[in-house]
């Protein structure tokens, strides 16, 4: 099973010419996910890699060849349009890796998909991984930018905003043993399509995900919000990390989302939240595929 | 990003907030013209970007930057003793902050003070109005203690601020009749200035009503998205790099994501993620980190020759822990900005390496055929330890 994307997912990616988006497209091509177009408006009818069909629209992508999500590779002035493009055109999930993109961007987009039945992962995030079975995990569905050797095929979800650290979950619980069900970079923007609750429901759901990791950081209330529904609704094993607990109030780490405001979205309210739903937290980020251990036992 | 007083209200002015008659000036004739065309009760205020001016105490032994004067040539007078002086108020720290203009306005007299802000809010996914009977004081002491006096209003994101969500505010601040009319066009004009220059949140503290039943805008804070700063470069043009850290101007230049800490182990991380948890796990370990630092997913080998520089530019800097997961970023790359800095620098603080990921075996080799004096670490835990060690 694993959760919104398996090695049968026909994905399309908007932006499959820049240098980002084709090196990306190469390299999930070469994981093995079944890439079937490319979007690119003006380079309709050229080829990627000699075998991948570009279109125009994203409409004539998904009517030609069935794909069901689109990857969004596409520079944050023109992000906001291509995800609406995306979704007006059907596909059931938009992943949109793009980073940078203006807040009120974000706002209006959400606002105008509210209706429309797709989901929306991203955007500024590392994308999604469900790992393949064959070596270093080919075979599988690679959407976004995150390294496919490093996972492994398992029973562990991971569900985390940053990129990095959750590469670094990633290959901890790969060299623990421990695979994962599928991996899913929800962003680090303040506004973003989908929430560690909505993810922790469908490992929650999925007969596959056998535990669950979930990576926070500092900002908002989206881990305080997933820990409290875990506490009631969640019987899997759930070990956490939140990143951030040294950083001072009022500054941006980085994500546009990270940041202490007002006394709000501290680590250590997040850690007591996390504490209090039952979840093992794990005391540093080296700690984060043990503490995983620690839950499950 | 902050702007200054007196670039906030030419932004009000353009997007009809009402504030106070005035004008900026940057020499004393200049400050005297302002104040001849004002009445007779004028303030006139050192612009930096830092609470407490009031309070303040200039170099030269000046005292305050805020003063109140009756006459021109009174305003001269402390303009001249203001300008290119420099202000050291409680927000400043020591060095103070050199001022360059002063604002000149009218004094303006006080019924009574509110507070107004709008601010993109991410649980609502909308911008929200917040208002509060409770002005000129510190609005998180109020909703810490007294919630009921603080009025919100979440905006539809599509539709804009409706004229019934302005009648409810007016309402629960207690306006009516024609001081309602102006508190409705200044907060009509304030959200379409959120709106139109991607604000995340503009903030109006104190805003004042006065015996004449005018509603002014006194002071203001602005926080603009910097995703968006792209399409306003009028707005970017207000950025003053003299009142940021140093450091982060620098970084800022090569596409680095630097903030200035004040502990002593400097650390180079790629992704923000990943360099927060550094951050943590040095302080977990014992240290403290002497600096937030991302290259970046696809950091080049130029911007970490300058992200070296700029760490080790830092004096209280006693070692640099270099933390790279590569993703799909080559470590190879990271090795070679390792070593190119250290042949640029006179590196002679420890220095502890954690490379894993992408073409690692590569990256350790250019590193140990180099000259570059480094201690290797394995994983995350053992680096920071290792860093922490290097220099008790």
């Amino acid at each position: 099973m694993a959760i919104l994307v398996d090695e049968n997912t026909k994905i399309l990616i908007q932006g499959i010419t820049g240098s980002f988006g084709g090196r990306h497209a190469q390299l999930s091509l070469d994981y093995g996910t079944q890439l079937v177009a490319g979007v690119t408006p003006g380079k309709g009818g050229q080829k990627f890699a000699d075998t991948v069909p570009i279109f125009d629209t994203v409409g004539d992508a998904v009517a030609e060849t069935g794909a069901t999500v689109s990857a969004i590779f596409v520079p944050p002035p023109f992000a906001g349009d291509a995800i609406l493009e995306a979704v007006d055109a059907g596909v059931d999930l938009v992943v949109a890796i793009t980073e940078g993109i203006p807040v009120m961007d974000m706002m209006k987009v959400r606002a105008a998909m509210k209706d429309s039945g797709a989901r929306l992962i991203g955007p500024n995030c590392p994308g999604i991984v469900t790992p393949g079975t064959g070596e270093n995990s080919q075979g599988g569905c690679r959407i976004g930018i995150a390294p496919g050797y490093i996972h492994k095929r398992g029973k562990v979800g991971v569900v985390s905003r940053s990129g990095t650290l959750t590469y670094e979950a990633v290959y901890q619980l790969t060299s623990l043993g421990l695979g994962q069900s599928t991996c899913v970079g929800i962003g680090g923007d303040p506004i973003n399509g989908t929430s560690h609750l909505d993810v922790l429901k469908m490992f929650n759901d999925d007969p596959e995900t056998e535990a669950i990791i979930m990576i926070g950081e500092i900002g908002g209330t989206a881990e305080e919000e997933a820990a409290a529904w875990a506490k009631e609704n969640c019987d899997k094993p759930i070990a956490g990390f939140i990143a951030g607990a040294t950083a001072p109030p009022g500054r941006r780490m980085g994500h546009a989302g990270a940041i202490v405001s007002g006394g709000k979205g501290t680590a250590e309210a997040k850690i007591a939240a996390m504490q209090e739903a039952g979840i093992e937290v794990a005391q540093n980020p080296s700690d984060m595929g043990q503490a995983l251990v620690r839950a499950m036992s | 990003m902050n702007i200054h007083e007196y670039q906030a209200k030419e932004l009000f002015e353009k997007f009809g907030v009402a504030t106070p008659k005035g004008q900026v000036a940057d020499t004393p004739e200049a400050a005297k013209e302002v104040a001849a065309s004002l009445g007779s009760n004028i303030v006139v205020k050192a612009q930096v970007h830092a609470g407490g001016r009031g309070k303040g105490t200039f170099k030269n032994g000046f005292q305050g930057g805020v003063h109140l004067v009756n006459t021109a040539d009174e305003a001269a007078d402390i303009a001249e003793k203001m300008i290119s002086q420099t202000l050291v108020t409680h927000q400043t720290g020591e060095e103070g902050k050199l001022v360059s203009k002063i604002m000149v306005a009218d004094a303006v007299d006080i019924e009574k003070e509110y507070y107004l802000s709008i601010l993109m809010d991410r649980e609502s996914r909308s911008p929200v109005i917040v208002a509060s009977t409770e002005g000129g004081v510190n609005i998180e002491e109020v909703a810490e203690e007294t919630p009921e006096k603080i009025h919100k209003e979440v905006i539809h994101p599509l539709l804009g601020i409706q004229p019934y969500e302005i009648r409810n505010l007016a309402s629960k601040l207690g306006l009516y009749g024609d001081t309602a009319k102006q508190f409705g066009k200044l907060l009509k004009g304030l959200f379409k200035l959120f709106m139109s220059c991607d604000c995340s949140m503009v903030e109006v503290n104190p805003l004042v009503t006065t015996p004449d039943g005018d509603v002014l805008a006194l002071d203001a804070k602005f926080d603009f998205d910097d995703n968006a700063l792209y399409r306003h470069p009028e707005i970017a043009e207000l950025h003053d790099p003299t009142e940021e850290d140093p450091r982060e101007v620098e970084a800022a230049k090569y596409d680095l994501n630097y903030i200035g800490l004040d502990g002593n182990i400097a650390c180079l991380v790629n992704g923000a993620g990943l360099a927060m948890a550094t951050m943590d796990i040095i302080k977990h370990s014992g240290g403290e980190p002497a600096n937030f630092l991302d290259v970046g997913g696809g950091a080049t080998q130029e911007q970490v020759r300058n992200a070296f520089k700029i760490i080790l530019g830092d004096p209280n800097v006693k070692a640099i822990l270099v933390n790279i997961f590569g993703g799909i970023m080559d470590c190879d790359v990271i090795a070679k900005g390792i070593v190119a800095a250290c042949g640029e620098v006179d590196l002679n603080i420890p220095l502890v390496v954690r490379l894993e990921g992408n073409n690692v075996e590569a990256g350790k080799e250019t590193l140990a055929g180099s000259d570059v004096d480094l201690i290797s670490a394995d994983t995350l835990a053992d680096a920071a330890q290792k860093a922490v060690a290097a220099i008790a």
